[in-house]
């Protein structure tokens, strides 16, 4: 990388290289959004076809599904970087690592929780969803994606290094995913009620800026543990 | 003193089960953890020996070989 | 005005002061322990409303509160590694994690033992009960995390990164938990307050939460001193005296 590069310009580099390998490889994408779409559809079939029961779960069975797809995603994060050097390359770059590392981090979210979001209503269709929990369900899921990625970003870090990392990445990774879940289900269940949810939004949007602010900062000092 | 005899303390008051399962469960696991904790001391100790002894062996041999 | 902390960085001065501690943490660990538990299993008065069965709250209560001590010292000992470089506050850390992970086992487990006979069942999806479940997993994923790296100065950093976000995290979890709970159970089962315990009930309990406070420090200091050999076992003091010790 050239010296004279502009912060917007380093980030739109390490962006668009990340776009790029990913559509060069597909399946990354694709084998969690297939994931997804399986796990969701393994429900109705253990539960039962009760319209009733399945629009009351609807909204944690999306939620959990996206938690775990994305546990799936995340651990090819800074794999390849990793194994090619790319990202000791990104380490040295005159560059703030966290700027770097976010950018990593929003095509993560790009490629992983975009496609998440406009397949969710789909799936929330075979799933009986109440008609008024659309709305609720992706802006919940617009917010908490990005959370999802940042907060993984961290486990994904600090496991980065390790060969047998993916067990232990939801291990790290799961139990700080909470919050986002526990918001998100209950603001699509209070607009099932026709109830308000912005309350929950406003909580989520907090979250999600707190953890942009902050999970750079950790993920770059993880990734600084892991390749030394 | 609240019981009045030995098997009334350890019925207590009928919740003897619970009660003796908490206890039971407390000191055990305190037990286990302090006697692990204490077998690793004393691991230590043997592999730092252990590896001392080699190094020991080592130098005389490559001595010998001069 | 904290110079004089920087000496026991120092390894052997470490190793030294924790073995000058070790027997003073313990003894008074035991003691305290066995008067609080005599005391309460034998001549706290039962409760009017929950009779006997409330006794296990002289170990249930000690084991919660030192299960979240045990974490912030776990995160503060980490940060203090991290910022100012010492090693040795790393080891404190890795150290304090197995005993604070035991600390949370035991409250789940006698929680549970309470609430059976209590709320007739063994679970409740409480807020408490939640959060200190997610506490244990945050504990296994640092121990976890700990073990699996060769390199042990590694895995102190990120174990000790992992134990800061977990700091961050907990009040949110801890937050989220509570409101979650409160929506989903609008008469949510109260746990008797403390301050209208008797005094004869509570002093056995602060018996008991200092005691226990002293184990996990007894323990931490324990396994402490096992860390700092191990990671110093190039060291010519630490090969003598392991020839000491070993040979025991």
């Amino acid at each position: 990388m050239q010296n004279n590069m502009s912060y917007s310009q380093a980030f739109l580099t390490v962006l668009l290289r990340d776009l790029h390998v990913a559509v060069r490889h597909r399946s990354d994408i694709f084998n969690p959004l297939l994931f997804f779409v399986l796990v969701i559809i393994l429900f109705p079939l253990a539960i039962g076809p009760e319209p009733q029961t399945l629009s009351r779960i609807a909204s944690g069975i999306i939620w959990v599904a996206a938690l775990l797809s994305s546990m799936l995603s995340l651990e090819r994060l800074f794999k390849a970087d990793h194994l090619d050097g790319s990202l000791e390359q990104m380490l040295l770059s005159p560059h703030p690592l966290t700027l770097l590392v976010l950018a990593k981090v929003f095509a993560h979210w790009l490629l992983t929780g975009v496609p998440l979001i406009l397949i969710a209503p789909l799936l929330a269709v075979l799933l009986h969803l109440d008609d008024q929990s659309y709305q609720a369900l992706l802006m919940t899921l617009a917010l908490g994606t990005p959370i999802l990625s940042l907060l993984g970003a961290i486990g994904a870090a600090l496991t980065v290094g390790l060969p047998k990392g993916g067990v232990l990445l939801s291990l790290l990774i799961l139990p700080l995913y909470i919050p986002v879940l526990i918001f998100s289900t209950s603001a699509i269940d209070a607009a099932s009620m026709n109830l308000a949810y912005t309350g929950q939004l406003a909580i989520i949007g907090a979250m999600l800026i707190t953890s942009l602010i902050l999970a750079p900062f950790a993920i770059g000092a993880s990734l600084r543990v892991s390749t030394n | 003193m609240q019981f009045h005899n030995l098997s009334d303390f350890f019925n207590m008051g009928g919740y003897a089960f619970y009660v003796w399962l908490s206890y039971g469960v407390t000191f055990i696991s305190f037990g286990l953890l302090i006697a692990l904790s204490r077998y690793k001391k004393q691991k230590t100790f043997q592999d730092i020996n252990k590896k001392t002894l080699r190094e020991q062996l080592l130098k005389s041999r490559r001595s010998d070989i001069k | 005005m904290w110079k004089w902390l920087h000496s026991y960085a120092d390894p052997q001065r470490a190793y030294r002061l924790s073995s000058t501690l070790l027997p003073w943490f313990s003894y008074l660990a035991f003691a305290f322990i066995a008067i609080g538990t005599v005391w309460g299993l034998l001549f706290a008065p039962s409760d009017y409303q929950q009779g006997d069965s409330y006794r296990i709250i002289f170990i249930h209560v000690p084991a919660a509160s030192m299960s979240m001590t045990a974490y912030i010292a776990m995160a503060s000992a980490s940060f203090i590694g991290m910022v100012w470089q010492i090693k040795s506050a790393d080891w404190v850390a890795a150290s304090i994690a197995p005993v604070g992970a035991v600390m949370t086992f035991i409250a789940l487990i006698t929680g549970a033992a309470w609430g059976k006979p209590m709320w007739g069942t063994w679970w409740v999806w409480d807020a408490r009960l939640t959060s200190e479940l997610v506490l244990l997993f945050l504990y296994l994923g640092v121990i976890s995390l700990y073990a699996s790296f060769e390199d042990k100065v590694l895995a102190a950093r990120a174990a000790g990164i992992l134990a800061i976000v977990g700091v961050v995290n907990i009040p949110i979890i801890k937050y989220s938990v509570e409101w979650w709970s409160s929506l989903h159970q609008p008469s949510t089962i109260k746990i008797i307050e403390e301050s209208t315990m008797s005094s004869d009930m509570l002093y056995p309990l602060l018996i008991n939460i200092v005691g226990f406070g002293l184990l996990l420090g007894a323990i931490t200091l324990l396994r402490f001193r096992t860390e700092i050999l191990a990671r110093n076992s190039m060291r010519s003091w630490v090969r003598e005296l392991a020839q000491i010790e070993g040979a025991k």
